[in-house]
């Protein structure tokens, strides 16, 4: 973001969220530079839904993203690795028992 | 996201290049947080940002139409095109930086030369006929090169690739229906089409860049799945496409060794004149010099507005902050 600051007058990033449709979450998009979240908003429509591809956006400034590492991969996600039996298919159950 | 960690650049330890070769091998996608070879993040920045803009340039030799469209129809169905083109330059942009690049240098690349655009949108506009050639022709062309791009191994490159052909069919269509009117229309409007295939079918034939002898990062492309074809296995497909297309619109293509082969099971054509290529690449195309300094207007006259907008949202930050330790 400041490569060239001081010649230009960056705008700051923002990733964009869009509901597509009621009734689903919001899905990551892309991303888009503007002064301030209100711009982000009505560069967002612009840009990510000139075909009706949304009903709802959120635009979050990147630098409020904390996200995981890659690489702490395995070790982060390891805890849910070794728990098959939080899957309902680790149950045996007879197959002539109705509605399971 | 748009989160690039400053170590992954450096050279990483064998297991990080390992789970690299085994993330493309299996034909899964590297995503912006992996590590990557410097190579594939250069490879990657380059591709994107060329094809970035290209679709900023694209804007321009139709975009000159927009004023001067023969019905309101027209008018704002280019609107709408030239305006997907802009779209379509800010998802690749937004791709491009989540490798690190940064948005405004790509755009000082652009003007000051060190990065380069498609070689087509430096033929000039000067028929109507051109709008719809170059939605027939150079979107047609860009489809093929495009359609296999939304399996590259980058992640984010490939998303905003299916949103761009989702989007480019509506062009190719706009551009065909377009030139099936006029060739319904006089005699003059049918010599008009001809006319402007006749200029674009060659530069056409050349975006799908040189011959793959002549292509020494085709086959490191390949490995990295960052491209799925070579350039003339895509031109082939191209042509084949594109004949049947010519002979129901009722046009010509220029180009006398052209005719089916039907041992290859392909259309045979003639040879591309790739000092033609080579020269436009090099700067010396017809339009070239205009191209590149209607983008650096764009960008001059715009600084202003840029400047404004940033000093009115930290204006709008300060009073915020202000009325709210006021009021606490």
């Amino acid at each position: 973001m400041n490569g060239t600051a001081g010649v230009r007058s960056d705008w700051p990033l923002f990733e964009v969220f869009l509901r597509s449709k009621r009734g689903l979450n919001h899905v990551h998009v892309g991303s888009l530079h503007a002064a301030d979240p209100q711009m982000a908003l009505h560069h967002a429509r612009d840009l990510y839904t000139r075909r009706n591809e949304g009903v709802s956006i959120w635009v979050v400034p990147a630098t409020e993203i904390t996200a995981s590492s890659p690489d702490e991969k395995d070790p982060f996600f390891a805890p849910s690795g070794d728990k098959v039996y939080r899957h309902p298919t680790f149950y045996e159950i007879p197959d002539d028992v109705p509605h399971m | 996201m748009t989160v690039a960690t400053k170590a992954s650049r450096a050279g990483g330890p064998p297991d990080l290049q390992q789970h690299f070769d085994a993330t493309i091998a299996q034909d899964r996608r590297i995503e912006p947080r992996d590590w990557m070879p410097d190579g594939y993040r250069k490879t990657m920045i380059r591709q994107i940002a060329q094809h970035a803009h290209s679709e900023i340039i694209g804007m321009q030799p139709e975009g000159n139409w927009i004023t001067r469209a023969p019905s309101l129809r027209r008018k704002a169905i280019l609107l709408a095109k030239v305006q997907d083109e802009a779209g379509h330059g800010m998802y690749l942009y937004s791709a491009a930086e989540t490798l690190g690049a940064d948005r405004a240098d790509l755009t000082s690349m652009l003007i000051s030369g060190r990065q380069k655009y498609s070689s087509i949108f430096n033929y000039p506009t000067p028929s109507y006929a051109d709008v719809g050639v170059i939605g027939w022709l150079v979107d047609g062309a860009a489809i093929c090169n495009q359609v296999p791009l939304c399996r590259s191994s980058y992640g984010p490159y490939a998303r905003a690739m299916v949103r761009i052909c989702k989007e480019e069919s509506f062009h190719q269509r706009q551009g065909y229906e377009l030139l099936m009117t006029m060739m319904r229309g006089t005699a003059a409007q049918r010599a008009m089409v001809q006319e402007s295939v006749e200029r674009f079918w060659w530069p056409s034939l050349m975006m799908f860049g040189p011959p793959d002898d002549a292509s020494p990062n085709t086959a490191q492309s390949m490995a990295w799945g960052v491209k799925r074809h070579t350039n003339d296995e895509l031109r082939q497909r191209f042509v084949d496409m594109t004949v049947p297309q010519a002979d129901r619109l009722g046009v010509t293509l220029p180009d006398d060794e052209l005719r089916w082969n039907p041992e290859r099971g392909h259309y045979d054509f003639g040879a591309v004149d790739w000092d033609e290529f080579k020269a436009v690449v090099a700067g010396h195309g017809p339009c070239n010099a205009q191209r590149v300094a209607r983008r650096k207007s764009a960008d001059d006259d715009g600084a202003w507005v840029r400047e404004a907008a940033a000093a009115y949202a930290a204006k709008t930050a300060r009073r915020e902050t202000a009325s709210r330790e006021a009021g606490s």
